[in-house]
This record gives C-alpha cells, structure tokens and sequence, in this order.
C-alpha cells in the first residue's frame, strides 16, 4: 500500500483515500487485536467461528468470484480439513500445529482429483457436479465407522494456550485463527494480483480471448477449484480446532449452501466480500432464530431475499456505496 | 511466413472454408475481404486454432500450425483482435493488456502465491511493458478504467495495445475499424501503418471498410462461400468482375 501511495499513480484524491484507508485498516486490526480482551468467551468463540468462515470464503471467492465457476460442495472440501485434522489428532496423535498444512494439503490433492469436471463443465453442470461431491460426503463418513467414528464423531482435546501468552484457551484460539485468516488474506490477495490472478478474471470474463492471450484454460481451472479447496480445508482444520469435535452431521449439504449463500451476500469477488459473509453466515442463522423459533429457515431464506433486493452487488458493494455517497457529502459539506 | 493450402472447414452440412489457399510474406499486410458469411472469421479461428479445419495444411514459419494447441499460439508470435470486442470488461484497461502479455511471464500459483522477489520483478516490468504500449496508443489515460463503458473507439484500440503487448510477429485483425467514425478509421489506419514499421509486423486484416482495406493493404484476398474468388493488389482485385458480383450481385 505504501509504495502505492508513494508514486503518487493514481493522483492526489486517491491518495487521500488511500490514506484512510491505511488509517481505517490500521483502526480494524487494532479493534480485531483488542476485541477477545473486552468480550465474554462466548463472544469471543463467534468472532473466532466468523474468521473460521471468513477463511472458507477466501477459497470459494477465489473459485466462484474471481474465476467464474460455480461450487455447491465446498463444504465437502471443509469436511476433508476438520475430519483430516480430527483423525490425525485423535488417530495419529499429531501436534496440532501440524494439522493445518497437512490438512490444507490433502484438501488441495483432493481439489486437484475433483477439479477435473470443473474444467470441462459450466454453470449448473458444474453446480449439480459439486453438489454430488457434498451429498456424498455424509454417508461415506458414517460408513468408516472404526476410523471417523461414525454417527457419533470423534471428540478431541482443544489446542492449549502455552503458559507464557498467559491466555485463556478462547483468547488463543481466536488468535491462531486470526493468524491463519491473515496469513489466508494475504496469499490470496498475492494470487489475485499476480500474472496468475489475471489470468482467472480472463478466464472468468471471456475464455476464447483468455486462451488466445496464451492462457491455459484446463490448467488454470482446476488449479483454482485445488485452491478453492486448499482454503476450505485449512477452514475445516481451524473448526476442528476451536469445537473440538466433528461429526458428520455439521457438514451436511446444508453447509455447502450456506456457504455460497454466505459468499454471495458478502459480495461476489470482493475483497471484503468474504469477511462480510463469514460474519453473515456465523450470525444470521442464530438471529433468524431468535427471531422466530418455530422457523428459523424462513427467517434466515427471507433475509438472504431482502439483502439482495437492496445490495445486489453484496455487502461489499453496499458498504463501498455508502462510503462513496458518505465522501461525496464530506466534499460539499 | 505463413502459408495456408487448401483449408476446409465443415459445420455440420455446411462447407464454410472450401480449399482456401493463400500465403502471407514476412512483412506484408493482407487484406481478407468478401461479403458476410464468406469464411473469413472462420479463417481466422483456425489460424488461432479456435476450430478444427476438416482438411487442408497451415505452415507458419515452417511449422504445422495446425498441429499446436490453442493456448500455444500466442507463444508462436501470433497475436489476434475480435470482431465484436473480446475484451475482459471488468479488468482494467490496463489489466487487459498485461495479459496480453501473459505467455511473456513465469508466475505459477505458488510462486505468485508466495510473491517471490522474482514474481515481484516480472510484475514490475510487465506492468511497465504495458504502460509503455498504452502510451503509444494514446491509452494511458484510461489505464485505470475498466475496459467497458469506453467509447467504441477506444475499446478498439484497447484491444489492438492487448494483440501487441504479446510482441506479435503475426497480427490477425478482424474487423478493426468496423463501426468507427470516419475520422476514426483514417486515425486507425494511420497507426496501423506507423506500428507495421515501427515492430516490423506482418498483417492480416479482415475488413469490409474498402477505403481501409485499400489505403493499407499491399495484398487481398477476397473470399465468397467459402473459396477464394481473387487476390492480388487491391487496385486489380477491386476491378476483378468476380468480387464485384460477390459484392452486388449480378455484375452490372
């Protein structure tokens, strides 16, 4: 961001923006750094699950925002992490720190493996595709029951604060997924502003252009679909981590569902489109209940309905609206 | 450089190239010309191996170019524009000609990922590669705008700065000057002749613009249903009787 400033490209009002920008982030991160010392555990543990969802969105982003294609299985991918993670805790007796590359990278091999129709299908090809993956998913956990354990899940110890941080478990688990979503935000925004995250959005925009820009389709699709993946599996490792416990029915088609919805809502390709859907994702279900017991759902589809009446661009877009009318008034006022 | 033998195209029952054969000198500028639906696009997404030919022999610097995959062509030298705009609208105008460029970089998804010192330096002189081609095209203004919502003109020449960010050896024009402004085109044509000079290019050009096509063109080559009815120098084909009925019919 610095350098950006620094050559002065973009000329003197972006700069200005960009400068509060700089302000604003450095303002977030202070407020995100603070938040588990002012708030209950409780709270804590949901804008813990909000960072846990936000790291998902990151990899379904990169997949259905920036390269066009469609994922209605990525909770399988998330599934892969917190299970993989759960049988190397429980089975293998692994240190967790371990778990979350190992579990990032069996989610990406198996990315790699599914990914394949995602080079040859469109649109709702694709859709139902990736939908199989998650409905298929469930029962294959409950078969292997000796190894998953079954119904019942495997319930596991959580990683423990060591003794200098002198935090409580809630506060340390919020700051490893803090550390992992920061860590995810930066390799995506890396990705995305490279030769290779142009190439996506060719892709995305218009394939015949894209591949006689020399841009390999095959390649680049099932690349990023391992990717999508990589990130939803290292998403699932840090469930597995701040719950505790798996079981198969945490990961039903539902979550698929959820998630994109979630993505959408966000803001479809935004930079902070993914944050704003882990934090619709992790609290709106809970709201919707509140609101109305008896039909939580209800609550939760007529939500989704009123938000893409009044911001169809997401969240995102909502919230970049605002900004710009708020800095429209700055300047007349 | 590049010789096209007895090219044949099928969809389904239809015959769109029949035995098209022609060949394209190292410097020369081609004009393909014939009415609509002569083949002529067509032609140009074998060249860029968008179609399969049925039958028929393409040899571009003494190789089968029939024979190479799509997304090799732009690494052989041969660049390309479209005849409705092939731009990518929400990338910048500048994004759009950085991937031009593509097969010009290295970054895979994990050095790109990890932004390796070396990643960082190719970005930084493809960006600056793009600029630079931007700047002669009059675009720099416009580098940051998204490559849609740009007067048509400009969408042109966007995707002209994209073909030659590749540093063509070939450039395969359809229809550059298809709904400009006269102005427009006599600016375009300017240009095209000053880049020929000065990247040493080798052009083919599909136009129905015949002040274009005659101003610009050494050679043309006109198309109907799918054969080749004439080539020559624009003067002679512009007389040849078979064009002019191809183009209103029963000669007059």
């Amino acid at each position: 961001m610095a350098e950006r400033r620094g050559t002065g490209r973009r000329g003197p009002v972006p700069a200005v923006r960009a400068r509060w920008r700089g302000l604003l982030l450095t303002a977030a991160l202070l407020a995100v750094c603070a938040a588990p010392f002012q708030l209950v555990p409780f709270r804590v543990f949901q804008l813990t699950m909000v960072l846990v969802y936000t790291v998902a969105l990151i990899g379904l982003n990169l997949l259905v925002g920036h390269g066009g294609q469609i994922s209605l299985g990525h909770g399988a991918f998330f599934a892969v992490g917190a299970y993989g993670t759960a049988i190397m805790m429980f089975h293998g007796g692994w240190p967790y720190p371990v778990t979350l590359p190992a579990a990032a990278a069996v989610a990406f091999a198996i990315g790699l493996a599914l990914g394949v129709p995602a080079t040859r299908l469109h649109g709702l090809y694709l859709a139902l595709v990736t939908l199989a993956i998650a409905i298929f998913l469930v029962p294959l956990l409950k078969r292997f029951e000796s190894v998953t354990g079954g119904s019942m899940g495997l319930t596991l110890a959580k990683p423990r604060p060591p003794a200098w941080s002198g935090l409580a478990e809630d506060q340390w688990l919020y700051f490893l997924t803090l550390a992992a979503a920061l860590l995810a935000l930066a390799v995506n925004h890396s990705l995305l502003r490279s030769r290779v995250g142009r190439a996506l959005h060719a892709v995305r925009d218009n394939e015949t252009a894209a591949e006689v820009m020399g841009v390999r389709l095959a390649f680049h699709k099932r690349m990023a679909f391992a990717w999508s993946a990589m990130f939803a599996g290292a998403a699932g490792c840090l469930y597995t981590w701040v719950i505790g416990f798996v079981s198969p029915d945490s990961f039903t088609v539902n979550l698929s569902i959820t998630l994109l919805a979630g993505l959408v809502i966000g803001g479809l390709g935004a930079t902070w489109g993914p944050l704003l859907g882990g934090l619709f994702v992790m609290f709106v279900p809970s709201l919707s209940q509140d609101v109305n017991k008896a039909a939580p759902g209800v609550i939760f589809g007529l939500l989704i309905i009123v938000v893409m009446y009044v911001a169809p661009t997401g969240l995102a877009g909502l919230v970049r609206r605002a900004a710009h009318s708020f800095g429209r008034t700055l300047r007349k006022g | 450089m590049l010789e096209v033998h007895e090219l044949t195209v099928r969809f389904g029952g239809i015959t769109a190239l029949d035995g098209v054969g022609f060949t394209v000198a190292r410097g020369a500028m081609v004009g393909l010309i014939g009415p609509n639906g002569a083949g002529k696009t067509t032609l140009f997404n074998c060249l860029t191996r968008r179609h399969r030919a049925d039958g028929g022999e393409v040899r571009y610097e003494d190789r089968d170019l029939l024979a190479e995959p799509p997304h090799a062509i732009a690494g052989l030298g041969i660049g390309r524009t479209f005849q409705n705009l092939g731009l990518f609208p929400r990338m910048s105008v500048r994004e759009n000609v950085m991937v031009g460029a593509h097969h010009h970089g290295r970054a895979g998804f994990l050095t790109a990922a990890l932004r390796l010192p070396r990643v960082r330096r190719e970005e930084a002189r493809l960006r600056e590669e793009a600029d630079a081609v931007l700047a002669r095209l009059d675009l720099a203004a416009v580098a940051d705008h998204p490559a849609a919502g740009l007067p048509f003109g400009t969408l042109k020449r966007v995707e002209l700065a994209r073909a030659l960010a590749g540093r063509p050896r070939l450039l395969l024009l359809d229809e550059p000057v298809n709904g400009l402004s006269h102005g427009e085109v006599d600016a375009f044509a300017d240009t095209l002749r000053a880049l020929r000079e000065e990247l040493s290019l080798t052009v083919v050009v599909v136009e129905h613009h015949m002040g274009f096509v005659m101003g610009t063109c050494d050679r043309v080559v006109c198309l109907d249903f799918g054969r080749r009815i004439a080539e020559g120098p624009p003067e002679e084909v512009q007389r040849d009787p078979a064009v002019i009925e191809a183009y209103l019919g029963t000669a007059a």
